[in-house]
């Protein structure tokens, strides 16, 4: 090559990034126990950073697919991978959290405890520091000497919120974690959630209480019958129920309406004469679309 | 530190401080002030346990055949209650824990099912033979101190007594994979009546010189290996009778005609192995 040819731009270019696999992704994955279905098909991805919720009745197949996911369950079919790595590998399991529907500690050991332990398991260098850390996170700092079996149920489930959330993991697997919780237990671990999405952890959340759900997830997949019957983002899945004005002789609906279409029917109407005190858009709640898609079961 | 240590360590935080271990303590200081209190009055008239005629076993002979009498007993008491401990460390160590939600925390973490299996192993087992150490060096001091006997063999028997509990370790733990907490409880302690069951028949059978009855005890042993080494414990700390005092020590409860073998040893060895084996693709198949 002469010494003077100029070097093509695009060969100095830095190469283009390579895309971060997904936080989870699992491709026509299928359990069966015995003659018993219990996944069938189900292909989801959680990106990283991504707040997904997983809604379906019970039995339908939630608490397998994320069982699978950690490697407790082994599936028949498909395969799932945990940020590129299968899952149940070793690398898999580095990079994940866990909560289990129904989990419990060791009554003789203390909150600390508990985390040092998953400390080392985890492989985590976060010493005394991420133990404080993670304790004043879900609210436990003044407990972290306690024996667990002294500790209430709503403290032990955010003490396993903090057990998974040790060594700064890049997927979170939650199941039901609000379900031994109060209402303020409950606001206390959305504001967790959404404070976890702002670091970039991608969070793969089981749970009934689909307002919730609608209330911090992206997306929202549903099973039923072992499979994937919707998956979209909360307000994909719910749908318009039209407008609703509430004037001096009533409320008055217009079902086919949209937010588009209130200035013109509010002109309309106050050019009739009628007084308007409240105007609002209805729209269905997750609640509806999940019933209309899974049936009344 | 590796899982396997990590774990090993967990569990040996849980033994100490689980009630359970509390309970055992309590039970082993009374067992041994019993013991205490047996070993003052068996030395202190040892013709209270003449058997037969005056003549056939002099004076020197039986307080040597009440120390081994108790020496044994106190083998006996040291595997059965070191049994008890490890039962209740192992019994729900597997399907019991997961089905408590105690064990998926801990298996999602990067460390393999078989880290997990064998920290459980190593935890548990060395609590049982400390515990088991112990209380046979308890025992030995106390016939010591009360009868001033020493028995020939000190290492071995405390050696063997040591493979037993590590086999009854091994056992309740590859149980406790495959069956639910109580299930594994009531079968351990089924085959531990089965293998010691197999000792009486192997004394019995020895003394009436019956080989069917030896077969089946032999049989019993390669089974339950852990009998095997107890009764070549129990037969190590008889072995400097003669007489008509080594008769009356064999027919007893605690006599023994298994003198041990490094063919056995070897046995013992493999067994453990298999156990590891199958105990291993069994939780590695288990789904959680």
């Amino acid at each position: 090559m002469d010494a003077n040819t100029e070097i093509a731009p695009t060969a100095l270019a830095e190469p283009a990034p390579v895309p971060e696999p997904p936080a989870l992704a699992a491709t026509g994955l299928g359990k069966r126990y015995g003659s018993v279905v219990a996944l069938e098909g189900v292909s989801l991805t959680v990106a990283p950073g991504e707040l997904v919720g997983l809604v379906g009745a019970n039995g339908a197949g939630k608490s397998t697919l994320v069982k699978i996911a950690c490697g407790l369950v082994r599936p028949t079919a498909g395969t799932v991978t945990i940020c590129g790595a299968p899952a149940a590998s070793r690398e898999a399991r580095r990079q994940l959290g866990y909560l289990a529907e129904l989990f419990r500690f060791p009554g003789w050991s203390t909150a600390s405890e508990i985390l040092a332990l998953h400390q080392r398991l985890a492989g985590s260098s976060g010493g005394q520091s991420e133990r404080d850390e993670l304790l004043e996170l879900v609210g436990l700092s003044d407990v972290a000497g306690r024996r667990v079996e002294g500790m209430s149920k709503g403290m032990q489930q955010r003490l396993g919120i903090a057990q998974a959330l040790v060594g700064e993991p890049k997927l979170l697997l939650l199941d039901e974690p609000t379900s031994a919780l109060d209402p303020a237990g409950r606001r206390a671990i959305r504001a967790l959630l959404l404070e976890l999405r702002d670091r970039g952890i991608a969070v793969l959340i089981n749970s009934h209480l689909l307002g919730e759900l609608e209330r911090v997830c992206d997306r929202v997949a549903i099973l039923a019958h072992g499979k994937v019957v919707a998956d979209g983002r909360p307000h994909e899945l719910t749908q318009s129920g039209g407008v609703e004005i509430q004037t001096g002789t009533g409320t008055r609906r217009f079902p086919d309406a949209g937010r588009e279409d209130i200035p013109r029917i509010v002109a309309g109407l106050v050019a009739d004469g009628v007084d308007i005190y409240e105007v609002s858009v209805v729209r269905s709640t997750l609640e509806d679309a999940y019933l209309q898609v899974v049936g009344p079961e | 530190m590796t899982a396997t240590l990590i774990i090993a360590r967990h569990v040996l935080q849980e033994s100490v401080r689980r009630r359970v271990f509390a309970v055992v303590l309590l039970l082993t200081v009374l067992f041994l002030a019993l013991f205490v209190l047996a070993s003052v009055k068996a030395f202190g008239a040892p013709s209270q346990f003449q058997i037969g005629p005056q003549n056939l076993i002099g004076p020197t002979q039986l307080t040597a055949a009440t120390s081994v009498t108790l020496l044994s007993l106190g083998a006996f008491a040291s595997l059965f209650l070191a049994t008890v401990l490890a039962v209740f460390l192992t019994l729900g160590a597997i399907r019991g824990d997961a089905e408590r939600g105690l064990l998926q925390p801990l298996v999602v973490r990067p460390l393999g099912r078989r880290e997990l299996l064998l920290g459980r192993f190593a935890g548990a087992a060395a609590v049982c033979i400390v515990y088991i150490v112990g209380l046979y060096a308890a025992v030995l001091l106390i016939v010591h101190q009360t009868g001033g006997h020493w028995p020939d063999h000190i290492v071995g028997p405390g050696l063997a007594l040591v493979a037993a509990i590590t086999i009854l370790v091994a056992m309740s733990l590859l149980g406790s994979v495959f069956l639910s907490a109580t299930a594994n409880g009531i079968a351990m302690f089924m085959l531990y009546g089965a293998g010691l069951v197999a000792g009486l028949l192997a004394s019995i059978g020895a003394t009436l010189g019956t080989q069917t009855v030896l077969t089946i005890a032999h049989d019993i042993e390669i089974a339950l290996p852990f009998e095997g080494f107890y009764s070549a414990a129990l037969h190590a700390l008889g072995s400097n009778q003669t007489g008509f005092a080594r008769v009356i020590v064999n027919i007893g409860p605690f006599g023994s005609s298994n003198a041990g073998s490094t063919a056995f040893d070897f046995w013992g060895v493999f067994y453990l192995a298999v156990i590891a084996v199958v105990a291993t693709v069994g939780f590695e198949r288990r789904d959680l």
